[in-house]
């Protein structure tokens, strides 16, 4: 099976890469949010501490 | 509670601790992403390459690996942020409120994840991105009881009493979980009947059915990676007062 | 367990059956609302709305489909193994419409009987097995009708 058959997915990649790829994007977001909410609290607080 | 050994009561009490929680998921968290990382690719390489294309759905079957898993962890985390909120309600332990409202956005995510697949698999197979039968709309009250949680959550400043409804909301839900998996037998629907629950025999062959099971498995420890990541957020905002976040501030800072 | 806790766990338990009771009621009293389609069986019985829309489902008969006049119009027969019921369709079928496949057709009865469908969708079923199995098992019932 050569790579571009692979990515043609006998016809279906359009629905498969769609698939696959709004799953990542989605996933990733979900752990991206909290290292930044956590970082931003630590700013925060730090912040508020040297007042 | 006699019947539950006392070395799992003393841990359950570490763990209902914030600072030991905080930091001992710290520790864990290598070896679940490792965990993660290697379920994931043996599922993806088995699921897109090693298993062989469908006899009638060709290779847009393979949506399946996604899409199913997915779906059971949409109907699970609904379970455990159910379960973690009538914790909290009973016996007030804040941890298990920390739980509750930290599986909601990832639960969404899986709901909304299943969706779309199951849509982007339907066009091709179906002839149709949507349909109005009863498993289809049951998940999709699914993913508005998950917002609904979140938006409730947000929208209620004192966070004990927004834990609390939230809390509520979760528990009244449930009655969806079971209509959900129940759906393709109590109705007529479009969408087909359960292939891996169904205990007669097996309808999916196993080269099929091996990176599924791998899939299911690292969707787990996906939820449990983000439930960590966005629990220890939580916590701090919670405890952001306490003795323990004070002095881990101050570490912070030299 | 201290009274209040008991207290608060015994009030859940009950908005937990209380909850499911009323969902069970209300979804015993739709139970015809939630039918995403009518089996052949229904619309022979005349169960099926006369004069207005409603969906048929069905598995396609083996070589009952026809194509009467070479244009795109369709013939087939659905049965739920009990009834059958002739539809005609014109249009673009699904890539998984095929005899012995089961679909659900929107559309409506002529005065003839006839579903005149105005969209066809597949049902595929919930067996996933590479090509090769799928022959084999198809011998195998083969050879065991010859016996």
């Amino acid at each position: 099976m050569s790579f571009s058959e692979f990515l043609a997915m006998g016809g279906y990649g359009f629905y498969v890469w769609t698939s696959y790829g709004l799953t990542l994007v989605v996933l990733l977001f979900n752990i991206i949010i909290p290292v930044v909410q956590r970082k931003q609290f630590f700013r925060q607080s730090l912040r508020q501490k040297r007042k | 509670m006699f019947l539950i050994p006392d070395i799992v009561v003393r841990f359950y009490h570490r763990m209902a601790s914030p600072p030991h929680y905080y930091a001992f998921t710290q520790k864990i968290m290598p070896w679940l992403v490792v965990i993660f990382v290697l379920l994931t690719a043996a599922g993806l390489y088995g699921g897109l390459y090693l298993a062989p294309a469908d006899y009638q759905q060709g290779d847009s079957y393979r949506i399946i690996y996604i899409h199913v898993p997915s779906a059971w962890m949409s109907l699970f985390i609904y379970m455990v942020m159910a379960i973690t909120g009538a914790i909290g309600l009973v016996w007030r332990i804040k941890l298990a409120e920390v739980i509750s409202i930290s599986s909601a956005p990832i639960g969404a995510s899986f709901t909304f994840i299943a969706l779309v697949t199951g849509s982007l698999w339907g066009k091709p197979m179906w002839g149709t991105w949507w349909v109005w039968d009863a498993r289809l709309t049951s998940e999709l009250i699914l993913l508005f009881l998950y917002l609904g949680v979140i938006g409730l959550y947000g929208a209620i400043d004192d966070k004990k009493i927004a834990s609390k409804s939230v809390a509520i909301l979760a528990i009244v839900g449930v009655v969806n979980i079971p209509i959900i998996h129940y759906s393709v037998e109590w109705w007529n629907t479009l969408h087909q009947g359960p292939t891996v629950t169904k205990m007669d025999k097996p309808s999916i062959h196993v080269s099929m059915l091996i990176p599924l099971l791998l899939m299911a498995l690292s969707f787990k420890f996906y939820y449990l990676i983000a439930l960590i990541q966005r629990s220890r957020v939580e916590l701090l905002n919670r405890e952001r007062h306490s003795q323990w976040v004070k002095t881990m501030l101050s570490e912070q800072q030299q | 367990m201290k009274p209040a806790r008991k207290q608060r766990l015994i009030l859940i338990g009950l908005m937990v059956v209380g909850v499911s009771v009323a969902t069970g009621f209300a979804l015993k009293s739709f139970n015809d609302n939630l039918m995403y389609f009518f089996s052949t069986t229904d619309v022979i019985e005349g169960k099926a709305p006369k004069d207005s829309l409603f969906r048929l489902g069905g598995m396609v008969i083996k070589g009952s489909v026809e194509r009467p006049n070479d244009g795109m119009m369709v013939r087939f027969k659905l049965t739920d193994f009990s009834k059958d019921v002739t539809v005609e369709y014109t249009g673009i079928l699904p890539d998984l419409f095929r005899e012995g496949q089961g679909i659900v057709a929107n559309g409506k009865l002529n005065p003839q009987g006839v579903f005149i469908a105005e969209e066809v969708l597949a049902k595929h079923d919930e067996n996933y097995m590479p090509p090769e199995v799928k022959q084999s098992l198809k011998n195998q019932s083969e050879k065991g009708k010859g016996q």
